[in-house]
């Protein structure tokens, strides 16, 4: 790939770039809401969820988007127009930009970067200032606490997400995502090497701090605070509508698969199959396929538990973060510090 | 820690419903998907449920009864039933009596835009001439047609179910007014 991608002119490449990042966020975004967000959750209540547009309700979700497209694009009086206006694209970019360091093959990938997860982690934070941007500029209580709410939240959750990171950074030496992958498929558990080394197995207590961290940066449900529907309408999306809403929503489930195939890349070993050469060209074909496979598991997941459990209050919510996952992943960064010079 | 049975009891809860939806009972749990069968629900408008025979669905006029006393559009707490009435004279019962007035229904109107359902008319009416039916499949595209005039809610009077006992052994309501 990396053969045919070099003697491709860079308008060439930059178009083939586009789309996969175009089909790498709206078809996983698409493909969890629909079966997370339609199907399971109806499953889970004993209902069967959309069943009228295309068979099984398939396509409704076309049907939303024709819906959201038609609706007026409504801006408050009072409202900071541009900020407004510019607080969804922020949110959408940064989940753009999450996709430039993964990677779903051994050269299917957007950048390798040196940084790899150091970028995606400081890219992440960016969605926070979008938030901020349209709580701040809706000129609505509702939105204002919303989004302080949820810049709170971002702040304190971002703490152990980062940490939890750095037990897998530690362990493969490398902030290069594309090497973490290929540590994982180079590496031995229990003296075989038959399904490479999974960091799920040896950072396990990082892998469920990373899961908690990302169901709350997600703002998905026991860390809704910021979107509270019952207290604060929809929070800092409480002033959207139409195209604009519709952008959050993308960037919601986007984000949570993006999340997800970092959190797959980091603990389940990415896009590598057990048995193949890490090298095998059949990897750039079928690794994206993998991955994406391991992003609906890990997806799952976080929507199982999103559609499971009540709210936190704002105050047990910092203490989960403070109090817990933060020590919590500090120890696990000493244990595996630790480990790595022993063992 | 002491939170952790409980937050994977809930998981489970979850997750067995979307098995026990998705994969039903037939005799014996397989795993063939079959999500139409476990739902609890029904697909409405292409499988339909029975109401209860007594479930509130829409309101119906027994004309003959009426006397267009106007109680039930007086206790209305929406005013969403018109009612229009003039007296006319009828012959006396008995020969060498005076002729009598009785009341004579020229328009009786239900506003179901407006109607909430409350049954309050039907309770108050002293002459059995408004009944609860289980109908409740009355939606128009124009919000005017969900004023129901007096012949459309005596055609409802069809569907008004019979009287059953309230509970067994307790006698059947009796009808103060003899149907006309």
């Amino acid at each position: 790939m990396i053969g045919v991608l070099s003697e491709l002119s860079y308008w060439q490449v930059t178009s083939i770039r586009v789309v996969a990042g175009l089909v790498a966020v709206l078809l996983v975004a698409g493909t969890l809401v629909y079966a997370h967000l339609f199907k399971m959750v109806s499953f889970m209540q004993s209902r069967l969820g959309p069943m009228e547009a295309g068979p099984y309700g398939s396509l409704q979700l076309m049907a939303e988007i024709g819906k959201f497209l038609q609706k007026e694009d409504i801006v408050p009086r009072r409202a900071d127009r541009f900020v407004f206006k510019a607080a969804p694209f922020v949110v959408l970019t940064s989940t753009f930009l999450l996709l430039v360091v993964l990677p779903g093959g051994p050269d299917a990938w957007f950048i390798s970067n040196d940084l790899g997860i150091y970028l995606a982690m400081a890219v992440s934070s960016v969605s926070v200032i979008g938030i901020l941007m349209a709580g701040w500029g809706s000129a609505s209580k509702y939105s204002l606490l919303g989004g302080l709410r949820a810049t709170g939240q971002l702040i304190a959750y971002e703490l152990p997400l980062l940490l939890a990171v750095v037990g897998v950074v530690i362990q493969a030496e490398t902030m290069n995502l594309q090497e973490i992958v290929l540590a994982q498929a180079n590496g031995e558990i229990f003296g075989s090497g038959v399904i490479g080394n999974p960091f799920i197995i040896t950072q396990f207590v990082g892998f469920l701090i990373f899961m908690i961290a990302m169901q709350a940066e997600l703002t998905q449900t026991p860390f809704d605070m910021p979107v509270a529907e019952s207290e604060l309408v929809t929070g800092y999306m409480t002033e959207y509508s139409g195209l604009r809403f519709l952008l959050f929503f993308i960037g919601e489930f986007a984000t949570a698969g993006v999340f997800s195939a970092i959190a797959a890349v980091l603990f389940l070993g990415g896009w590598y199959v057990p048995g193949l050469d890490p090298a095998d060209n059949l990897l750039n074909v079928l690794g994206p396929l993998v991955l994406f496979g391991k992003v609906v598991l890990l997806t799952f997941l976080v929507f199982w538990v999103r559609f499971t459990f009540p709210r936190f209050r704002e105050d047990q919510l910092q203490r989960l973060a403070w109090k817990f996952l933060v020590p919590l992943a500090l120890a696990n960064i000493v244990v595996t510090g630790v480990l790595k010079v022993v063992v | 820690m002491g939170l952790v049975p409980g937050l994977v009891k809930g998981l489970v809860v979850t997750g067995s419903t979307v098995v026990r939806t998705v994969f039903p009972k037939r005799g014996v749990r397989t795993l063939v998907p079959a999500p139409t069968k476990g739902a609890a629900t029904v697909q409405y408008p292409h499988v339909k449920e029975a109401p209860p025979t007594r479930a509130r669905g829409v309101i119906a006029l027994h004309e003959g009864n009426c006397t267009a006393c106007m109680l039930c559009a007086r206790e209305c707490p929406d005013w969403c039933i018109y009612i229009e009435g003039h007296k006319e004279k009828a012959p006396p019962r008995r020969a060498g009596g005076k002729p009598r007035q009785v009341n004579i229904l020229d328009r009786f109107d239900i506003d179901y835009a407006l109607c909430m359902f409350c049954g309050i008319c039907v309770d108050v009416c002293p002459f059995e001439a408004l009944f609860w039916s289980p109908e409740y499949e009355f939606s128009e595209p124009r919000i005017a047609d969900l004023l129901h005039d007096m012949s459309r809610l005596s055609e409802w009077m069809e569907t008004v179910p019979e009287f059953e006992d309230y509970e067994s052994g307790s006698v059947a309501k009796q009808l103060k007014v003899p149907p006309t």
